[in-house]
């Protein structure tokens, strides 16, 4: 095939150098086209390798995290004893709140023989081992009760108990009589009870609101933590970043796309905004810490802070998606304004911004769940660490009273000791994505729906 | 809270300036619109403007610079003498501010009256328990300097916020009348308006530059500090990282440089390959119908929440290598201590960079000329041959960009390193062991409780401006690239 | 020098190098083109002229399976080259185009060197067995695309830095390079200056003494000086075809003739 040396130099016509029937394929051309076959499989294999990595990422999610969806509660008949929690008789509120969560404990320890001795459960625990199964919050919880309802002193009220996380997991499969052995929160007794309340019906796993709208609970109560509060940190953060951030970068992009002169400053504004937008989010964190902390003295842990913070960050998105629409709307509109006789000004404000609206409000969206799903900067303002135990009940409590947010709680979770937590961070992480997910279609919708071609 | 109700005011004079201006100048006008300069509402944003602006930037102002102010005033009053050894001028300010805050936070509660806190002096109380009644927690019994001087600060604070309301409620008022005052027909409010707002357009873009110098000089300060407590070659040259609470740390950055770049090179090995094999795919092979659906399916890594992928590393791929490496794992070998490591780190991190440098290749690819693939196919070159020999070389600088974005990313990432690379700084070559990167030792460092008068709270402003320094360049240097590289096709 | 002593001989009864057969070419529902037949001979530069739009570049990209790079697009008919049918399913279109060049409207040379311009076509299809081989492969074809004298002492200068009609030639040579028995050139002068355009027009004449030149072209005047024969193309049919000297002076069909006076196109 390569036969240059026999072709005499001149002679006319010189030898056809690509084989003959185009109908064979030469060896070469073999050897080549497995070259192509095998370069694409490499693409089709990395494509693979991509989507393989986020059905792993998703399966591990939802298998992991659908379980804090659900939790396990014991129904019992609680006999509200007069003699313990109102002594008096004379239902005054001041003096039901006197009763201690201590005082509580004997009666669901009651409530628990009675619920053994109903079923006919054989079993030789105590009373104190018998309400071992329920969570340490349900004193709390059951006085909270009382409190709110006075009058149900001296009756038998059905009440349903948090069972401990323990039990949970039993339920679960996350425990197992394996894994107690050395566990002194629970013993193979309590479990075979566990498995005759279960069978009676009394015990059972329901859907848990609670997750989704309560609040964090302390180390030794994960059955009772919720991310209901955090959530509102991040809507009041959510709320900070909105109001700051689209005012403020739409305004920047206008001044960049429809008035700047090339001058240095402007050049200056433009390599500023580039490169924030590819700063490490934990340098924010640095420098709300460092400004907003400890040299204004805004409060720690604020949901106002932290969304000053993510304003920052988000800005140079918004910017730029924004002057991105800007400059998709066509010359013609704004001649046309002029022609008309209007300043520039009102040619912006009435014609160019109305039409670039929808790629704005787009960027924004997707700009808002970046910064909802940002954790870094949150940690360095001090919104770990802390449990964040009571919804805000203003808007100037939400802002400036400590709180944590989605995923800063989510971070908190997965840095404690029992396991029982992990399940508890991956389902909020399958409310974080649910977030996100609608917020990214409704950005896609918008585009869909609004998006013009010139 | 009188900052919000003050802004609060500015906002209500700032409404009725509009309707007043507006009121005045159609009145000016006898009620004939067209005889106005401009439109009737021009001269009621006019009012309102003048009423707010001046004002609310007068607030933000002073709020920056009262507490500078005050600062200096107030540790002026402390004599060199009265700062014990091993301890800074800075260490006293900082219990005097607790204090003053105790005082008001006690006032606040009911635990004093305002009389009765102006009044606390030493001796007769026992300030110290009655700042833990308000939960300000303080290491030693108040000494006479630092109360005298939390009061001058409670009063040089006090007058301030007195004097900023009247200060800033003046000149609102002021604003409103030299505005309200100037309207006449023949005034021109909407050239003024215009020259007022692209004033504030000006300023809402210049807030890019004022971040910068902010990230710049917050660090900036409190690196100084640091350098001036610590040795700054041990720093930038030594071989440990021990801090130690008790004084004597050894803060070298250098460990914690090696486990960033250890963790950004395995995620890099991990991206770049299968990043660019998925962009040229995607570009170069795959129909219509494959892209519009494996693109923005790759793209949703990109969109998930580091949070995420931290927790991925620690509960999911974590435990999975150990179960591989570990005591007692599959192969039997013992490699591997615990669930995080460097690999660990760094396999995640690849994956949530795969998205980044695909769609970034992608672009590239996509703007090298269709003529180049045309020439080199009509010479009788495969699909393959055209990538690599002409398609990727042609595209090589842009693609050099996009990896250093990538690396840029990876060495700022957070999350991710601080859930699964672990704590230990060190240098080994090993990366089935854990090791710590300067992210999280910044995290570390200024999470929980902190003292900002110590050299291992402030090392975590030094790592931060490294850290700054170190990504700036990267993304200048890839972005110029970029750049350069799109220029050659346009 | 070996191409000087070859201008001169002539050659009078040609060789059909390619046959085209009832084409008919489709993007999509658009019918691009209707019902082809051609016969393509050998040594002999054959014009495709024709209004924009009417075809002929696009039936040009057939003769080499170009076309095969636009998803949409759908040949139909017979197009044999040496007889062969270079549609028919064993065909490789990589071996097709190594032995059907084409030379594009637009200069692309690759940012490369020039000599790695030149060397592409033979290192991909094996060629050369080695450097001393390859030089003179490169040497040979940029002689042939008579820019020789001009690049040699810069052989290692980016392709991209010469002028349009270097970058040209350039291409001419790399595609001659690949030593193809056909040369299929996409109007190859719309982008270069007149002086260009007499410098490539010269050496098309010179390339049809080794290869069966075709060339689609906008302008009347160059079919009628570099070709031997001349298909007029209107509306993705083929008009007419036949002796340049005929189609130019004695026209059959009126559409023909039309356009040669400028009354369509």
């Amino acid at each position: 095939m390569t036969d240059l040396s026999q072709s005499p130099a001149g002679a006319a016509p010189e030898p056809r150098k690509h084989g003959g029937s185009l109908l064979e394929q030469t060896p070469r051309t073999k050897r080549r086209n497995a070259a192509e076959k095998r370069f694409r499989a490499y693409g089709i294999a990395a494509i693979a390798a991509g989507l393989v990595m986020l059905l792993i990422l998703v399966t591990t999610i939802v298998g992991k995290g659908t379980g804090a969806f659900q939790q396990t509660f014991v129904t019992l008949e609680v006999e509200l004893l007069e003699s313990k929690l109102d002594k008096k008789g004379e239902r005054n509120i001041e003096d039901i709140k006197k009763v201690t969560t201590f005082g509580y404990a004997p009666i669901i320890k009651g409530a628990m023989e009675a619920a053994v001795a109903e079923y006919g459960i054989e079993t030789s625990l105590k009373a104190k081992e018998l309400a071992g199964i329920l969570s340490k919050d349900v004193a709390a919880q059951l006085r909270d009760y009382v409190i709110a309802n006075p009058d149900q002193i001296g009756q038998t009220v059905e009440f349903r108990f948090l069972a401990s996380s323990r039990v949970d997991g039993y339920l679960k499969g996350r425990v197992t009589r394996d894994s107690i052995v050395n566990d002194k929160n629970i013993s193979a007794e309590q479990l075979d009870l566990v498995d005759a309340l279960a069978a009676a019906g009394v015990l059972e796993k329901t859907f848990n609101l609670d997750f989704i709208t309560g609040a964090d609970a302390s180390d030794a109560r994960p059955e009772a933590a919720g991310i209901g509060v955090s959530m509102l940190g991040s809507l009041f953060m959510m709320l900070v970043v909105l109001a700051l951030a689209l005012p403020i970068g739409v305004a920047a992009s206008i001044y960049l796309e429809e008035f700047a002169p090339q001058n240095w400053l402007t050049d200056m504004i433009e390599v500023n905004i580039s490169n924030l937008a590819a700063v490490p989010s934990i340098v924010f964190g640095i420098l709300g810490l460092a400004v907003f902390i400890n040299y204004m003295h805004l409060p720690t842990s604020a949901p106002l802070v932290g969304g000053l913070v993510l304003t920052l960050m988000t800005l140079p998105t918004i910017i730029i998606s924004t002057r991105a629409s800007l400059k998709a709307v066509p010359p013609s509109i704004r001649d046309a304004a002029l022609g008309v006789g209007a300043s520039k000004m009102q040619a912006v404000f009435h014609h160019v911004l109305p039409l670039a609206a929808p790629g704005i409000l787009t960027g924004t969206i997707i700009g808002l769940a970046q910064a909802l799903g940002e954790t870094a900067p949150l940690l360095l303002i001090g919104m770990v660490g802390f449990i964040a135990s009571n919804a805000p009940e203003t808007i100037a409590d939400g802002l400036l009273a400590p709180n944590s947010a989605m995923p800063a709680q989510i971070y908190e979770w997965a840095k404690r000791a029992d396991p029982a937590f992990y399940e508890r961070a991956w389902g909020g992480i399958i409310i974080l994505l649910l977030f996100l997910v609608t917020m990214n279609t409704l950005a896609v919708i918008l585009r869909r729906r609004f998006e013009r071609r010139w | 809270m009188p900052t919000f109700w003050l802004v609060a005011l500015l906002l209500a004079l700032s409404a009725a300036g509009y309707f007043g201006g507006r009121r005045r100048a159609i009145a000016s006008a006898a009620g004939n619109v067209k005889d106005l300069h401009s439109l009737p509402s021009y001269y009621g944003y006019h009012v309102a403007l003048a009423a707010f602006v001046p004002a609310i930037a007068a607030l933000a102002i002073w709020l920056l610079v009262q507490p500078m102010f005050i600062e200096s005033r107030v540790s002026g009053m402390i004599p060199a003498e009265a700062v014990p050894e091993n301890s800074t001028i800075g260490l006293v300010m900082s219990d005097v501010r607790r204090v003053a805050e105790g005082l008001d936070l006690a006032v606040e509660q009911g635990l004093l009256t305002a009389r009765e806190a102006r009044n606390v002096a030493g001796g007769e109380q026992d300030i110290r328990a009655l700042m833990g009644e308000v939960g300000v927690a303080l290491g030693d019994d108040v000494r006479p300097e630092v109360l005298n001087a939390s009061q001058a600060y409670r009063n040089l604070s006090n007058t301030g916020r007195a004097a900023m309301t009247a200060v800033v409620a003046l000149l609102s008022l002021g604003g409103f009348a030299w505005a309200y005052s100037r309207i006449h027909k023949d005034f021109r409010a909407r050239n003024v308006v215009e020259r007022a707002v692209l004033a504030l357009l000006i300023m809402a873009a210049s807030l890019a530059i004022l971040t910068t110098i902010g990230i710049v000089l917050s660090m900036l300060f409190e690196t100084k500090n640091f350098f001036g407590l610590h040795s700054w070659t041990d720093f930038f040259f030594g071989s440990t990282w021990a801090p130690n609470f008790r004084g004597g740390s050894e803060l070298s950055i250098l460990p914690l440089l090696w486990g960033t770049l250890y963790i950004s090179f395995i995620a890099l090995l991990v991206a770049v390959p299968v990043g660019l094999f998925a962009a040229v795919y995607l570009s170069e092979y795959a129909s219509g119908a494959v892209r519009s659906f494996a693109k923005p399916l790759l793209e949703i890594l990109a969109g998930i929440p580091t949070i995420v992928y931290g927790l991925f590393a620690l509960l999911t791929v974590g435990p999975a290598l150990a179960s591989l490496f570990a005591k007692g794992g599959f192969l039997g070998v013992e490699w591997m201590a615990g669930a995080t490591s460097v690999l660990t780190a760094g396999l995640v991190m690849g994956i949530m960079l795969i998205p980044f440098v695909s769609s970034l290749s992608d672009d590239i690819i996509n703007a090298v000329p269709q003529a180049l693939r045309d020439g080199s196919l009509g010479l009788g070159a495969t699909k393959s041959e055209t990538v690599r020999q002409v398609v990727m070389p042609a595209a090589l600088p842009g693609i050099v960009g996009a990896v250093l974005l990538a690396a840029s990313r990876a060495i700022g990432e957070t999350m991710i390193v601080v859930m699964g690379a672990g704590a230990i700084a060190k240098f080994s070559a090993n990366p089935l062991e854990s090791m710590t990167t300067i992210t999280t030792r910044i995290v570390s460092q200024l999470t929980g409780d902190t003292d900002f008068a110590s050299p291992e709270t402030l090392v975590a402003f030094a790592l931060g401006l490294t850290l700054f320094v170190l990504t700036l360049g990267l993304n200048v240097l890839a972005l110029y690239i970029v750049r350069k590289y799109r220029e050659q096709y346009e | 020098m070996n191409d000087m002593t070859l201008m001169d001989k002539t050659v009078d009864t040609q060789k059909i190098k390619i046959a085209a057969k009832d084409v008919n070419v489709y993007y999509g529902d658009t019918h691009a083109i209707k019902d082809v037949n051609v016969e393509i001979e050998d040594n002999t530069v054959t014009a495709f002229i024709g209004p924009s739009g009417c075809g002929k570049s696009t039936f040009l990209r057939c003769l080499n399976r170009m076309n095969d790079t636009i998803s949409t697009c759908k040949v139909k008919g017979d197009i044999l080259l040496d007889g062969e049918d270079i549609y028919d399913k064993r065909v490789d279109p990589v071996q097709l185009r190594a032995k059907v060049g084409m030379v594009f409207q637009k200069p692309n040379p690759f940012p490369k060197s020039i000599y790695d311009n030149v060397a592409y076509g033979p290192r991909i299809h094996g060629l050369a067995k080695n450097k001393a081989e390859l030089d003179e492969i490169v040497e040979k074809s940029l002689r042939r695309g008579a820019i020789w004298d001009e690049v040699k002492d810069r052989l290692d200068a980016p392709g991209t830095g010469l002028s349009g009609g270097q970058q040209q030639r350039l291409c001419i040579a790399r595609a001659v390079a690949t030593e193809p028995e056909v040369l299929l050139m996409d109007e190859p002068c719309s982008a270069l200056d007149p002086i260009a355009t007499a410098q490539v027009e010269e050496l098309i004449d010179e390339l049809r003494s080794q290869y069966s030149v075709v060339i689609v072209t906008h302008s009347m005047q160059q079919a009628a000086r570099v070709s031997q024969k001349t298909a007029f193309f209107h509306l993705g049919s083929l008009v007419e075809f036949g002796h340049t000297g005929t189609i130019f002076t004695n026209p059959e069909d009126p559409r023909t003739e039309s356009y040669i006076t400028g009354r369509i196109g």
